[in-house]
Order: C-alpha cells, then structure tokens, then sequence
C-alpha cells in the first residue's frame, strides 16, 4: 500500500513565477489493484507519479510504503513500512529499481539496442548475474509475444511493439508496482484495449498499478478498481469503481 | 563483492553493446588513436632500442680517446704525445689511430676509413655489408678509391664485416697504414688521436687531468662523455621526430577532446532514460568511463603491439630514415628488443587517463539530472 499525507511540489518557490504541481494531496493507493488518476493536462497527475515513483521528492508531506519491505533492499527486519521522502538519493534508487516499473508516455527506449538489451537495461547495475535477468527478458518478451524481435534494434519496431518492449522492461527487475504516465498516449484504440489487457494480466499476477491518464479507455475500463479525479493539483474525487 | 563485479561487468557490456551502435564514428576515432599511439611508441622503442645499442658499442671502445686541439680545432697528435702518456702511473695501453673520411663521388656517400691494429685480421681491406652491397664488392674484388693527388689506390677485398655489425661498421674501409697514408698523404709520426686503456676505471678523470696539464693543447674525451654525447644525440633525434608529429598530434588531440567532451542531445535523453530506470549517477559515470576506457586501452595495446613489431621486426621503416641518422648508406640491422616501462607508462598515463577523464567529466552534469526529467520528454 502506497500512503501519501499532505504532498505538496512546488516548483521555483519563493520566485515570483512559483508554481504549485501538487497541492497538499492526501491519498493512499491500494495493493494488488489498478488505481487511476485522472484529469487534464497540468492537474498534477505526473508530477505525483514521480514523487510516488522515488523520483522526485515532495516540497512538504510524507510518503509511506507499506507492505513491499521484501524488496527494499536495506530494510531492517521485521519493519514492514517505509517513509521514501525523507530517504537519501542512494536509497531512493535502491527502492526506484526494486519497487517500481516505470511505463512512459514516449516509451523511452534506447535507440541503436536491440529489443532484449532494453528489456534488460534496467537489471545490468542491479550487480545481478546477466544470465540470470536475460532469461526473464527473454520470457517477458515470449510473455508479450515480441520473442521474434529479440535481435532487433527498436528502430524497427511498430507503436504497439514498442509499447510492450516497454511494459516489458518495466517488469524485468520483478516490482511489486507499475506506474504508467499516460501510457496509450501514442496508441490507437485497438491498441489501447490490449494495453488495459496486459495491465489486467498483470493485477492478477498480484502488482499494483498506477496509471496516469486522461483516456476514456483507461478510465472507462472495468478493469479499474480506484479512481483519483485531479485538477489544478488536487484531488477532486476519489473513490472504488467497483 | 561478487555483485560488484557483476555491476562492472553488466555495464562494460552494455558499453560494448552501446559503442557498437556508433559503429563508424568509434572505428575511425579508434583507428586515428591507434595511429597516434603507434608512432610515438615507435618512436619511444626506436631511441631506447638505438641508446641500448649505443651503450653496447661503447662498451669496447676505449676509456678514453685523447685529441690536440690547434686553435679551437682537432689536430694531429704526434707520436711523442703516445709514448708521453705510456709513462703515466695507471696508463696501461696508449694505441696511435688513424682514421678520416672519404667522400665517394659515384653513389655520394662518406666512408668512415680507418686503419687495423688486428694482426690475427685476414689480409687485405675489411669493408662493411652495406657499402659492399651498394658497390656490388665481393671478397676478392678490388675496390679504386681517388688519393689526396686524384691518382687511384686500388683496395683488395680481403673481408666483409658481417650485416649485424652494421650499425658500426655500415659505411667502414679497415685498411693498412700505408694505404692510409698513400690515400690521404698523412704525415709520418702523427695519429688522428690516441686511444688510452686506465687499469682503474676510478683513476680515468686523475690520468685525464695529468695528460690535461701534461699537454695543454690535448683534450682528454672519457668514454662516459662519449656515452652521454650518444644519449642527447637519439634525444635530439627523437625530439626532433616529434616536432614533426606535433602538428599531427595535435589534430588527434582536439578532435578526440571534442568527440570525448561534446554531448549530444540523443546521448543526454539517453542519460535521462538511464536515469528514470533506476541507474544511479553512479552507474552513468561508469558506463561513461568504460566508454571511454575501451576505446583509449584497445587503442593503446594495440598500438604498442604494432608499434613493437614494426620497430623489432621490421627495423621501423617510418623512422629509420630520421633517426638513425642523415646518411646515403643506411646500416641495416635488427634491434634487439628493449622496453622501457618507465616510459610506456608515461604514455599510457598521456594518452588513456586523459581520454577517459575527458569522456567522464562532460557526463557528470549531465548525470546527475532528476530521474523525472525522462518523464517530461
């Protein structure tokens, strides 16, 4: 479970053109469940995604995660609960890589590598043995029906098989949570469906998910359990769709 | 321990992996590199090869030459002056030699003419390999030289110097003292200088004083000048190589420093990606730093490798022609292998460090940008 309490970002404070993101948003975010956050352009949405993902860190408020000890690395025993605002940048990475899989609005591959190596690009400073996380790529990628284009540099590849080389790579460090910022941005409706399929596969596989999106077909999906409806940086509603 | 290991080389392959990507751009930065490595570690081999060999050849020649100088200038040095020096206390050998230059009009080149002191040596005049083979000489054949009064003095090939004296005796005529008079019209009773062995090595600069205050007109020469005079010769020689290179070195080095140190938009959206997935600040600067490590270490091996086997195995044709002096007829011979580590290291440390520093250093900024500036592409 993902705890947030009074999460305020302000951005070039105490300067005349201050601008507040995130305005004393207080929410907490289920585990095992699709949660999405909806609203315009400008609300919020992304910049709380990356103060949640250990991206960035809130101008005040706290951020608890609860229930994901098991994969932050320095956890102490028996301690179940974790404040990531207060955390220095080392630690912040550490839970990044090993909680969080990241989708992004443009994908953000790598161009000149091929599909597998960006798949992988996430797990090679992990200290991992590579043979270890180029066999999960290599299922990720039969997971998503993209196996053929393993040796292929991204170049090649259409809009929706970019978009699953990306869920991909999300998942190959194994997080317990995806977030998404507006991730069928780029695709069409065809391919907007198949994304909300996957991201369905995926609650059932037991990760939490976290999307950003003003789309219908991500908000209007039943897949959804929670929705967060923002504006000018706050929460305007907040409830279960089920 | 183990996992760092692992980090280090899961970066170095994705580094590898990456390089490839700029497949033409990193070959040909890697080729001019390499180029530049391999001169100026020839270069290096060529001199300390051409010093040791120097050092070696002195080590015969005698503790110390004496000359007579007349205004300033080398003279003859009578008879006298040897049995004079004989009596000295700690002189054990004075030797009288002859020796000149003869210019030969029909290839150019200047022959170095001495005389024999070798009784045991075959009959006849020893020539070098290489002026054998420039006059097309067998043993046997006679070989005309023009005297002082344009009358020719005909030498009988009694011996050829074998090809791996060359380096001293490449452009040699050994031959008798009354050849050597009959050719120059030397004076009876006169050497070119005298050639003095010290039982004492300690004693030589005390012998050389006395002879010093013996005969004021003399100019004693110890073998460690001659040493030290051979030792600035190959600096100068090389040094003088190297200002030719300079402009060259130069290119490479703005070109390199501007490759190592620009950043292109692709290469900071990259670092931003990296970033968003987790890589630490850390992690960028490594994956930079073996970038430009792979580069600058291939290049370097490599171009000492080839550098090495175009010095000891092919006789540095590139530079042979400079450093081993301005002649017509070149010594051929084949340097014994010597490798100064003292100086491979200053090279290493000229050439790797600053490339790979100067790859790292433009990442930093770029590397410790907010992992949520991906998100905002």
């Amino acid at each position: 479970m993902i705890e947030l309490s009074g999460i305020t970002k302000s951005f070039n404070s105490g300067k005349p053109n201050q601008f507040t993101a995130v305005d004393n948003v207080t929410l907490t975010v289920n585990p095992q469940q699709i949660t999405v956050l909806k609203g315009p352009s400008g609300s919020g949405k992304t910049s709380l995604l990356t103060m949640i993902g250990c991206m960035a860190r809130p101008t005040s408020g706290r951020i608890f995660l609860h229930g994901v000890a098991a994969a932050v690395p320095f956890q102490q025993e028996g301690v179940d609960s974790v404040e990531i605002t207060s955390l220095p940048e080392r630690f912040l990475n550490d839970i990044r890589r090993s909680t969080f899989g990241f989708i992004f609005q443009q994908f953000n591959l790598v161009k000149g590598i091929t599909v597998l190596e960006n798949v992988m690009l996430p797990a090679y400073p992990t200290g991992e043995r590579r043979s270890n996380f180029r066999d999960r790529a290599v299922a990720l990628l039969e997971q998503f029906s993209i196996s053929r284009h393993a040796g292929q540099r991204i170049e090649l590849l259409s809009g929706g098989e970019l978009q699953r080389v990306a869920i991909a790579r999300a998942l190959i460090n194994n997080p317990a949570i995806i977030i998404a910022d507006e991730p069928t941005a780029h695709l069409d409706s065809k391919l907007s469906h198949e994304f909300m399929a996957i991201v369905g596969r995926m609650k059932g596989e037991g990760k939490s998910v976290l999307i950003a999106s003003h789309d219908p077909i991500v908000f209007d999906s039943p897949l959804i359990d929670r929705m967060v409806e923002m504006r000018d940086g706050a929460v305007v509603t907040s409830g279960s769709c089920r | 321990m183990k996992r760092a290991v692992e980090r280090h080389l899961n970066i170095l392959e994705f580094t590898l992996a990456s390089l490839l990507r700029r497949r033409a751009k990193n070959l040909a930065l890697l080729a001019m590199y390499l180029l530049v490595i391999f001169m100026l570690a020839s270069l290096q081999f060529f001199v300390t090869a051409l010093k040791r060999e120097a050092a070696l050849i002195l080590t015969d020649a005698p503790d110390m030459v004496v000359q007579r100088l007349t205004a300033g200038r080398q003279d003859l040095v009578p008879d006298r002056y040897a049995a004079e020096i004989a009596k000295i206390k700690g002189v054990s050998a004075v030797r009288s030699r002859l020796w000149g230059y003869y210019y030969d009009a029909l290839n150019g080149a200047n022959y170095t003419i001495m005389t024999g002191d070798d009784s045991a040596a075959p009959p006849g005049t020893a020539i070098g390999a290489a002026l054998a083979k420039s006059r097309n000489l067998q043993v046997g054949d006679l070989l005309p030289l023009i005297s002082y009064d344009k009358s020719p003095v005909m030498l009988e090939i009694g011996s050829i110097f074998p090809s791996s004296s060359d380096l001293v005796a490449a452009d040699l005529i050994v031959i008798s003292p009354v050849e050597f008079q009959q050719l120059f019209n030397f004076p009876d009773g006169q050497a070119t200088d005298l050639a003095v062995t010290v039982r004492n090595p300690k004693e030589l600069p005390t012998v050389a004083a006395k002879i010093a205050s013996q005969f004021p007109d003399s100019r004693p020469i110890l073998k460690s000048e001659i040493q030290r005079t051979y030792q600035s010769i190959f600096d100068w020689r090389g040094g003088m190589t190297l200002m030719v290179l300079a402009s060259a070195l130069l290119s490479f080095i703005i070109f390199a420093w501007d490759k190592a140190t620009g950043l292109s938009a692709e290469e900071r959206k990259e670092i931003g990606i990296l970033k968003s997935i987790g890589w630490e600040t850390s992690d960028v600067l490594l994956l930079k730093f073996w970038e430009g490590l792979v580069i600058s270490l291939t290049a370097f091996l490599l171009g000492v490798v080839l550098a090495y086997g175009h010095v000891f195995f092919l006789s540095a044709p590139l530079f042979a022609q400079a450093l081993k002096g301005w002649s017509v007829i070149y010594p051929r011979f084949q340097l014994v292998p010597v490798v100064n580590a003292y100086q491979l290291a200053v090279l290493f440390f000229l050439t790797v460090v600053p490339y790979t520093t100067a790859t790292v250093i433009p990442c930093w900024r770029a590397a410790t940008i907010d992992p949520d500036a991906a998100m905002r592409y």
